[in-house]
This record gives structure tokens, C-alpha cells and sequence, in this order.
């Protein structure tokens, strides 16, 4: 199994300063799967999310220990290039974070900074992104308008359009539904299952319904343990630790 | 009505009026001024006082050199005092990390906006004017103006800069742009018009100093315009001091001085009009 997961912790260990916020994680996830990390607020699952691509980087006083693997490569190894990395791991925000420029500008941003200059291959990026994420036919003649003027959920996948653009290997999903309503929540969840087929999805949620739905692996983190691991059916029907048994039966979180 | 309900509104009468007045007299006091100013000072604008130099021993005539003087040195103060001061804020807002070399920093910089503009003066003398033998000139001048409003550039735009969303800058980098180019696309626009404002009125404010000129450049009485930045200059604030308390004839030129007090008056408000103009502009463009 080891040479097949597609992203890999092995005795993660997080400090923030004095915190410590992880302790030994060790996860595999398997390639063109969702896996969903679900927890109480708090237990580190963002935190674990965000090793991933090394936005814990940008926090002072941060300390790690352990290895992330990517492809079997410690991202967090000697040179390693931070910028490369995040271009293979995109990051879904838990707020919608659309850029303040027009919805064609928020999805080539990420060919621009990567120097890619020719317009058709942008126009046809842009088309396929917003295809991909079933936006184009709603924002198909207003793609010179402000992205700020689109709806929340419009918003979000926008921000998967964006990460899409760049074709990154894995698609990181900080609680990508939390500002959305259902209907827009549902449209992401369609969604999600549709990017399997070509990406690895991990995604943090809050929402255990989501997690059974669109999850095909669930890590269950208990104050920044990784509890329980598993096919996301055997954690929810038959867990078998106690702790995942009260979470997930809302007896805590 | 309870006497516990009346006494609470009472306290808040008297807490509402009191603080109401402090910002009243604020008003009244700009105001008072500006009357003033502008009553006495009126009467002496016309194109001829703007467009003619000082004559009979400044006497008669028109402070077109102290215009002009003023225009330069301003031009000097901005573009040295923006670049390093917008550079400086970028490195301390956004790459910079907490520790002892940042905290040193912006003590320096705090201080920096605490010390008398007369110092800046002295200083601009021993450095430009002497160690750096740029001579008594517009360009020591304005580069010593420049010092002066360094600090206040360098901090609101640290201000600009922090009220940019971190949003914009995690997303920038989620998707793999470098730091750089993070600050190039993704903060540095939607901070520039707080920056602009900033840097407007910390230079509107340069234009109307006396002290750090003093030494470094402005001249009592030029008979020409300044040729080259090398030369030195005739100011709108150094010439309204030597009006009203240097002049051999204080009371006769008392309507001058007044006329030039409004019209730097004017230069200045013009000057933060631009800016409030422009921050209003540049708002809207990107308005959630």
C-alpha cells in the first residue's frame, strides 16, 4: 500500500510555539479518492490540512517533525521548492476568497504567475475550468465582471475553478461548504465527486452527513491525535474506537 | 420615572455634551483660522502676486519664486521619500519576521516621527549640505524634507498593507505564486490607494515646514528663479515667516503675508483634496 498513496504522513508532529498541536500522525491517501478528516474544533485537522501544501509555513514559530510525502518525497525535505508544491496542492479556503478582479482574471491567475502567456491556451483553460466546476454556462458573458458580484457558492467554485486552472495532483478542501447554503452545498458535494476521477481530494468538514457522502476514506482526529482510519463506510457503521463511536453518533463535537 | 433611570440619563447628557464640545471647538478653532487667513488674505491674491517675483525689498510684487521654490523642493521630497518609505513598509508588513531586528525597526521609525523638525534641520545640514557637499539646495532640501516624512509614509502604508485581506495573500500562494509576486499582484493594488493618501499627506505636510529648510537651502530674497536643483530656492513658508517677523517693514507688508499664508493654504488643501479624491476613486474600484 505504501507505494501507491498518493500523499503520506509518517510520526507528523506539529508546534505552534508551545502548542503541541500534532501528535505522531500517520495517514496514507490513496490516489483519485476522497478522504475526509473530520474531528471537534480544534483537534488539528485544518492544521494537518495545511501541512499538505505547507501553508503552515506562513505562521511564526511553527515547528515540524516527521514526513509529508508527495509522490514518496518529503515536501518538507531539503530542497524542496515550497512554490512547486502548492502548484501540485491546490487549497480550497473555508471562506470563499475570490480575488477582487474580474472572473476571467481570478481563473487565469495562476497561468499568469506561472508565465503562461498564450492567449488561446488561456481562453481554453478558463473555458475548461469553469466547464469543469459547472460554472460556465452561468458566468459564460459576464466573464470580464467582478467576481466579488457572484453569489457565495458561485464564489466557491470559482475558487475550485482557479485551483483546477493550474492542474494540480491533489485538491486540498478546508470546510468548503461552511459559508454555503445547502443548495450550494450540494452543488460542491456533486462536484467533488465528479474531481475524483481525476484528482486526490482531501477535505476537512465539520459535517459528518458530508463526510458519509462524499468521502470514500475518513480519518477521525481527536486533540491532534489521528484516532481512527479507515473506508469511510467501516468508520461510520462500525468503528472501533470508543472516541470515533461518540463522535460520530453526536455524543461530543 | 425611577431617579436611578433619570440620573443614567443625566450622566449620559452630560458625558454626550462634554465630548461633544471638544470636537466642536476642533472645528471652530480650523475655522476661526481659515476666516482669518482668508479675509486678510484675499484682497492680495491676483495673477500679478502669483506671477511676479518679490519687488522693492519685498515691499511690492508677487511670490512667484517661493511657488516655484516650494513646487521643486515637494517634488524632491516625494520622489525620495516614497519608493524608500513604500519599500520599507512592504519589507516590515509582509516579509519581515517578528524578532528583535523588527522590533528595532519600528522603535526607530516611531522615534524617528518624534524628533523636531528642527533636528531634521541640523541633521540635513551635516549631511547633505556638507558630507555629501550637495551644498545649501533645493536637492538638500527636499532630501531632507524627505527624512522628515519618511516615518509617517513608512507607517500608513504598514497600515495599508495590514488591512488587506490575509485571504488574498493565502490564496495568492495556494496557488503557487512566489512571495513576490503575492505582493506585486495581490497586495501592493489593493493597498495603493491607502498608500497614495498616506504619502499625500505626509508630503502636503513637508510642504508647508520652515525648520528643516532653514539650514539646508531656502533663501531670504532671490532675484531669479532657480536654474538647477543645485540651487537655492525661495519657499512659501520661509517667506511668510521672514514677512511677518523678519521684514524691515512688518506692518506694511503685513496684507503680503497674509496672502501668501492663503495661498499655501490653498496648496495644501489642494493637495489633501487630491488625496481624498483619489482614495474615493480608487475605493470604489474595489468595493465588495
Amino acid at each position: 500500500m505504501t507505494s501507491t498513496a498518493k500523499v503520506e504522513t509518517k510520526n507528523l508532529n506539529l508546534y505552534y510555539g508551545p502548542n503541541h498541536v500534532l501528535h505522531d500522525v500517520s495517514v496514507q491517501i490513496l490516489p483519485n479518492k476522497v478522504t475526509a478528516l473530520i474531528g471537534p474544533s480544534g483537534c488539528g485537522k485544518s492544521t494537518l490540512l495545511r501541512c499538505f501544501n505547507r501553508l503552515n509555513d506562513l505562521i511564526v514559530n511553527t515547528k515540524i517533525d516527521g514526513e509529508v510525502l508527495l509522490d514518496g518525497k518529503n515536501i518538507y525535505g531539503n530542497g524542496m521548492d515550497v512554490v512547486d508544491i502548492r502548484r501540485r496542492v491546490g487549497l480550497i479556503f473555508q471562506k470563499p476568497n475570490p480575488f477582487p478582479k474580474s472572473i476571467y482574471d481570478n481563473v487565469t491567475f495562476g497561468l499568469k504567475i506561472n508565465g503562461i502567456r498564450e492567449k488561446k491556451r488561456i481562453a481554453e483553460t478558463v473555458e475548461k475550468s469553469l466547464n469543469d466546476t459547472g460554472l460556465w454556462e452561468e458566468v459564460k458573458d459576464r466573464l470580464n465582471t467582478s467576481a466579488l458580484e457572484l453569489s457565495g457558492g458561485q464564489q466557491q467554485r470559482l475558487c475550485i475553478a482557479r485551483a483546477l486552472a493550474i492542474e494540480p495532483e491533489v485538491i486540498l478542501m478546508d470546510e468548503p461548504t461552511s459559508a454555503l447554503d445547502p443548495a450550494a452545498t450540494f452543488k460542491i458535494e456533486e462536484l467533488v465527486s465528479q474531481l475524483k476521477k481525476k484528482y486526490t481530494i482531501i477535505i476537512v468538514t465539520h459535517n459528518m452527513q458530508q463526510a458519509g457522502r462524499v468521502s470514500d476514506y475518513t480519518g477521525f482526529l481527536y486533540l491532534g491525535k489521528l484516532i481512527e482510519f479507515g473506508k469511510t463506510n467501516d468508520i461510520f457503521t462500525r468503528p472501533k474506537e470508543k472516541l470515533t463511536e461518540n463522535y460520530i453518533s453526536g455524543r461530543f463535537g | 420615572m425611577d431617579s436611578k433611570v433619570k440620573k443614567r440619563q443625566l450622566q449620559q447628557y452630560i458625558g454626550f455634551g462634554i465630548l461633544g464640545a471638544c470636537a466642536l471647538f476642533v472645528v471652530i478653532i480650523l475655522f476661526i483660522i481659515l476666516y482669518d487667513i482668508a479675509v486678510k488674505g484675499i484682497s492680495t491674491i491676483s495673477w500679478s502676486f502669483l506671477s511676479e517675483p518679490p519687488r522693492a525689498g519685498m515691499t511690492e510684487g508677487g511670490i512667484l519664486p517661493a511657488i516655484i521654490g516650494t513646487f521643486f523642493v515637494t517634488i524632491i521630497t516625494a520622489v525620495f521619500s516614497v519608493p524608500i518609505g513604500v519599500g520599507a513598509a512592504i519589507y516590515l508588513s509582509e516579509y519581515a519576521q517578528e524578532g528583535w531586528l523588527t522590533r528595532w525597526i519600528r522603535a526607530s521609525i516611531r522615534n524617528l516621527a518624534g524628533v523636531p523638525s528642527i533636528v531634521y534641520g541640523l541633521f540635513g545640514v551635516a549631511l547633505f549640505v556638507n558630507t555629501m557637499s550637495l551644498g545649501a539646495s533645493i536637492l538638500s532640501a527636499g532630501l531632507t524634507l524627505g527624512l522628515l516624512t519618511l516615518p509617517w509614509i513608512i507607517t500608513t502604508a504598514e497600515e495599508a498593507f495590514q488591512t488587506v485581506p490575509k485571504a488574498y495573500r493565502e490564496g495568492s500562494l495556494a496557488l503557487g505564486a512566489t512571495p513576490w509576486q503575492t505582493i506585486r499582484r495581490n497586495v501592493l493594488p489593493y493597498a495603493f490607494p491607502g498608500i497614495l493618501t498616506g504619502a499625500i499627506l505626509g508630503i502636503s505636510r513637508a510642504a508647508g515646514e520652515t525648520a528643516p529648510i532653514l539650514f539646508t537651502g531656502v533663501a531670504f530674497f532671490l532675484p531669479q528663479l532657480p536654474g538647477s536643483l543645485t540651487d537655492q530656492f525661495m519657499a512659501l513658508p520661509y517667506h511668510l515667516y521672514i514677512m511677518s517677523t523678519q521684514h524691515h517693514a512688518i506692518e506694511a507688508v503685513r496684507p503680503l503675508a497674509y496672502g501668501t499664508a492663503l495661498v499655501l493654504i490653498i496648496l495644501v488643501f489642494l493637495l489633501n483634496l487630491t488625496a481624498i479624491i483619489l482614495r474615493y476613486r480608487l475605493r470604489k474600484k474595489y468595493v465588495r
